[in-house]
């Protein structure tokens, strides 16, 4: 699918969008302190919008930890996003989850899992509905690098291979599980590698390319909906800010490292490619940015004035019947 | 050779079974034709209904084609319905386990054999914090209706890992339905409930069950989720028992009808949700209760039915609940050592007798 510019600057909205709601959120966080404890995926941007991004109505999505910008573009509003992480009545799941793991039936959004990697294999449960039921649907499932070591990513894409399921499998390598560097915690040099192993295609993309991103994903969802099976596809990105609100000081990493990282930014990155052609004016996009920060302000104040679930609703739909 | 020692002796051959049910009278629901068959071939029958009914139902697991699974409770399936309805799996517990969740997510019934239900361990995180969440965390937006089937239970000298009862464990944890039939009928009648229902159930048979007959009603025939059966009436003390340790509590309880001793045997049949009314209104008729379960005493499937009795019949009980269990060790696998820490119907007279304060 080729990208024309008004592609382009809708994906660089969603990127621009994703980048302040967790810019503010970690404003918030350090100011007067919010019920959720952020993640944020500032400077990684690109891999959920350059996924998801074209995504039909029927495909689904498993987003993982960090992927703030797969939740919005597959249309979880910011306003009911900024609501799941206070807690409130308003955001999806009525304040039952996290906004890590929210799901979302009619969007197409299946919650991920608390435990990293346990998500892997719903995903491929996913595919194999679809499957089953006929569909050329397709499912992406997203994690980091960390989660690549579990036994569930192994059983799990040995699975969506040996049942040539339309699973398409997105990890996020940025260079750290929490505190623990990728050359500490194994020993590829590119995550994609372990496909092989699988007998099913890897490729790795500049993960903060969002275009790159988003050639590698629509071949491999090109390849799942015509029965070809499922793909890896490794994004190597880099996350600016702590593992969370509470690693500020992030001890196992360097300023200048972190420093070098940030001139690779997605964002600035579509922005300068977008400009430098000509067909874009910087004022266009000076535009957005200030109508996605007014979007999260709505969103904030949609959040904040909220009612939080009554508690007994803690005692709601455990069980169907 | 008679019905207990038999099953003392731990060996499940598929020749003619004597029928262990004794003269316990069965209770069923309307229709009034029945068909002898297998706990096996109940089990069987349930799952061709059920997927000729319901073509969103499909099975999973290991060797489960034209092998017919370890147990042989799948045999014909895949030439009747086929690779995809009846899917193979690699060795991938928790892929697999995982998997099942996501179909069910998207509308799908899925039916998961696991070999050995010591092997439900590798798939809990699956089982725990997908299968039982996702409704929650959706608020009841979402629904995961899969049935996942094991074997538990000793006796077949297989040792330490394939010989464990952990039906507590999953009872424990919201979100869950946890049923272990006893019987053909229920076995069958359960497994149709388990299939049609929305959410999550546990489905535990046990090794020693397959070849055991008994009387299954034709046509139609559903067993409730969450209804406990009253296998044996009586009226001076009432033995709770589950899966295969019914049996043995009926063997033991015609063995104590010869001395004069009426006893009540209740089945839950359903652990999660438990039948607490019929529980607690036969320990109130009579006053004594036996707890009987395959797994541990500790924090085992009788200490909460021990309490939940206990809490609401206290006034009417005469003496202290007992409960009857393996020890708290490991199966081991050498004959005399596995028979010992089995209970057997001698420990459940024994119990009788005890709490009717009569010597041992």
């Amino acid at each position: 699918m080729g990208l024309n510019d008004d592609d382009l600057v809708k994906m660089y909205r969603w990127m621009a969008l994703t980048r302040r709601f967790d810019q503010r959120v970690c404003e918030l966080q350090h100011q007067r302190g919010i019920p959720e404890l952020q993640h944020a995926s500032i400077g990684q941007e690109a891999i959920g919008v350059g996924a998801c991004y074209g995504l039909r109505p029927d495909d689904v999505i498993l987003p993982s930890l960090r992927t703030r910008a797969a939740f919005l573009v597959k249309g979880i509003s910011p306003e009911r996003q900024m609501a799941a992480m206070y807690g409130k009545a308003t955001g999806a799941g009525r304040g039952k989850e996290t906004s890590h793991h929210m799901g979302d039936r009619q969007l197409g959004v299946v919650a991920g899992s608390g435990v990293v990697g346990g998500s892997i294999p719903v995903g491929v449960g996913v595919a194999l509905a679809f499957k089953l039921q006929g569909k050329d649907s397709v499912c992406l499932t997203f994690f980091g690098d960390g989660a690549t070591n579990r036994g569930d990513f192994h059983e799990a894409l040995n699975l969506a291979a040996v049942y040539d399921l339309p699973a398409i499998f997105i990890c996020e390598n940025n260079l750290y599980a929490l505190s623990m560097p990728i050359s500490r915690h194994l020993r590829v040099e590119n995550i994609a590698s372990r496909a092989a192993a699988y007998g099913m295609p890897g490729v790795t993309v500049d993960g903060n390319d969002v275009i790159a991103v988003h050639e590698a994903v629509q071949d491999a969802i090109a390849r799942a909906r015509a029965g070809k099976g499922p793909t890896l596809v490794e994004c190597k990105t880099y996350r600016w800010r702590g593992h969370s609100e509470r690693d500020v000081k992030q001890v196992y990493r360097t300023s200048e490292e972190v420093e070098r990282f940030k001139a690779l930014c997605p964002i600035k990155r579509l922005r300068d490619l977008l400009v430098s052609r000509g067909t874009v004016k910087p004022e266009l996009l000076d535009g957005i940015d200030a109508e996605v920060a007014e979007a999260v302000e709505r969103a904030i104040e949609f959040a904040e004035s909220s009612p939080y679930p009554s508690p007994e609703e803690a005692l709601n739909n455990v069980y169907a019947r | 050779m008679g019905g207990a020692a038999w099953l003392r002796s731990g060996f499940a051959v598929a020749v003619s079974q004597p029928r262990l049910l004794g003269e316990a009278k069965i209770r069923v629901g309307a229709p009034s034709r029945m068909k002898e068959m297998s706990y096996r071939e109940a089990l069987h029958d349930a799952l061709v209904e059920e997927m000729r009914r319901d073509s969103s139902v499909f099975i999973m697991g290991e060797d489960i084609g034209k092998h017919g699974g370890t147990f042989k409770v799948t045999e014909g399936l895949i030439e009747e319905f086929g690779p995809l309805r009846v899917l193979e799996t690699p060795i991938s517990e928790s892929g697999f386990v995982g998997a099942a969740v996501g179909a069910a997510m998207m509308g799908m019934r899925p039916v998961v054999e696991i070999m050995f239900a010591d092997f439900i361990t590798i798939s809990m995180d699956q089982i725990v914090n997908n299968a039982a969440k996702m409704r929650y965390i959706y608020d009841g937006d979402m629904a995961v209706p899969m049935v996942l089937r094991a074997p538990q239970g000793a006796g077949v000298r297989m040792g330490v890992h394939h010989s464990q009862s952990f039906e507590a464990w999953f009872a424990h944890v919201p979100g869950l339905k946890v049923v272990i039939p006893s019987t053909p009928a229920d076995a069958k009648g359960l497994l149709k409930s388990a299939i049609r229902d929305d959410d999550p159930v546990i489905f535990l048979e046990h090794k020693l069950l397959y070849s055991v007959k008994g009387p299954v009603p034709e046509g139609e025939h559903l067993v409730p989720i969450g209804k406990a059966d009253v296998k044996r009436e009586g009226t001076d003390v009432t033995v709770v028992a589950t899966s295969l340790m019914v049996h043995r509590a009926l063997a033991a309880a015609d063995r104590l009808q010869k001395e004069g001793i009426s006893v009540e045997v209740v089945d839950p049949r359903s652990l999660q949700p438990l039948d607490e009314e019929t529980l607690v209104a036969s320990a109130a008729k009579t006053g004594r209760v036996v707890v009987v379960h395959e797994a541990p005493g500790p924090y085992g499937a009788g200490a909460e039915i021990a309490t939940v009795i206990g809490k609401s019949a206290f006034g009417y009980l005469d003496m202290p609940i007992e409960r009857v269990t393996a020890p708290f060790v490991p199966v081991p696998f050498s004959p005399p050592l596995e028979d010992f820490v089995i209970p057997g119907e001698d420990q459940i007279v024994a119990a009788v007798r005890r709490t009717l304060g009569l010597a041992a």
